[in-house]
């Protein structure tokens, strides 16, 4: 299977002649990398190719980095039910250049691009209605950006007076407290975990 | 397993209760009742609940109507219309863009209107207490009249919620509410 998608990933790094600047098999899946002015050239690629035909274009969904200069990844999931095979592109940019939308590519890509700007703030050039599509009817920031307070800025309330539900500042009666002081999540990982000691030893 | 019904305390006294009642009625043809017991009485008999589900409490909701628990015993009927309800269960996350539909909803049932908050989420946000999206308890919206603790409530649970929520209205017995 990995060779399989080593060998794809070949074909498709040749076939489009400086699209992906980077490809690897990792964990059985096969990745690409590419920059914002290829990456519609490369998805009708990956559409129309007999070797690929990714027909279906499962998720588009963002990643934040903010130690980066260009802090967002965007990824895009395809799938080729022809081949019953996967592949993941990577497309890096910041919160001002924009990404060109592949809503022409795939219908589907619509939602999914404007879930990704409300999100994560990324731009997505010429999509047909680049609205938000999750958050609350004037929402202000992109909440699943790393620099974004988990409790964000305002919280809301019926207001008995002008009859409507007023959006007010954030008061907390007791701020957030994280419990899980030995999730291996968080870091702790070298540690021996509780129980551990009872585990029979990997030689 | 289940619902079981109790065996009724002093049944001899009921059944006495009950003669007088009857006698009552084929002599004079009439039985004198406190006007407000009998409205309290009709109104805790016949709640009519809209079911407003936002999340998993929605399924706990509908388990409560379905024939293990059966609300309907109770006299009470799920409504999906807000304007024939009288007893609104909030079931689930309340999140800040459903906040003014849901208080556009209560605002349109008709008075006298209950309000049964189920649920973590529903009673003070919950797991989603520390959210940007999720409102802090749906009290902060509508008021409410009987919360259901749990995540979600089991259909008992709620079953129980409803039994307080027909005691709490036997006992208030205002006609304005």
């Amino acid at each position: 299977m990995a060779e399989t998608l080593q060998e794809l990933g070949e074909h498709v790094a040749e076939a489009t002649a400086g699209a992906v600047t980077a490809h690897e098999v990792r964990l059985e899946e096969l990745m690409l990398e590419t920059t914002p002015d290829k990456v519609v050239a490369l998805l009708t690629f990956l559409r129309d190719d007999p070797k690929c035909l990714f027909k279906q274009l499962i998720d588009i969904c963002g990643v934040d980095w903010p130690e980066r200069e260009k802090r967002f990844d965007v990824v895009y999931n395809l799938l080729s039910l022809k081949l019953n095979r996967r592949i993941r592109i990577k497309v890096a940019t910041d919160e001002t250049t924009p990404v060109p939308s592949v809503a022409s590519v795939y219908s589907s890509a619509g939602w999914f691009e404007r879930e990704t700007y409300d999100l994560y703030g990324v731009w997505f050039g010429d999509h047909p209605d680049l609205r938000r599509i999750l958050t609350d009817y004037g929402f202000e920031g992109h909440p699943l950006r790393k620099d974004f307070p988990l409790t964000g800025f305002v919280e809301l309330r019926w207001d008995d007076v002008q009859k409507r539900v007023i959006y007010e500042p954030v008061k907390l009666a007791q701020e957030f407290r994280r419990f899980d002081f030995l999730s291996p999540w968080e870091g702790g990982i070298e540690r021996e975990l509780p129980g551990d000691e009872k585990a029979t030893k990997a030689s | 397993m289940g619902v079981m019904t109790p065996a009724k305390p002093n049944s001899a006294a009921e059944a006495a209760l009950s003669r007088a009642l009857n006698d009552e009625l084929a002599d004079k043809g009439f039985v004198v009742a406190q006007l407000d017991k009998l409205i309290t009485w009709a109104r805790t008999g016949s709640m009519w609940g809209l079911t407003f589900g936002l999340a998993c409490c929605g399924v706990e909701m509908i388990h409560c109507w379905m024939s293990r628990y059966d609300l309907d015993r109770f006299g009470f009927a799920p409504m999906p219309s807000p304007r024939a309800a009288d007893v609104m269960i909030v079931a689930g996350t309340l999140t800040n863009k459903m906040a003014p539909a849901l208080r556009k909803v209560y605002d349109q049932m008709a008075e006298p209107r209950y309000v049964i908050s189920m649920g973590s989420c529903a009673n003070g946000g919950g797991y989603y207490h520390y959210s940007y999206s999720v409102v802090r308890g749906c009290d902060r919206i509508i008021p409410v009249d009987v919360y259901v603790p749990g995540c979600p409530p089991t259909a008992e649970a709620l079953l129980y919620g409803v039994l307080q929520l027909q005691k709490k209205v036997r006992r208030t017995g205002t006609l304005v509410r």
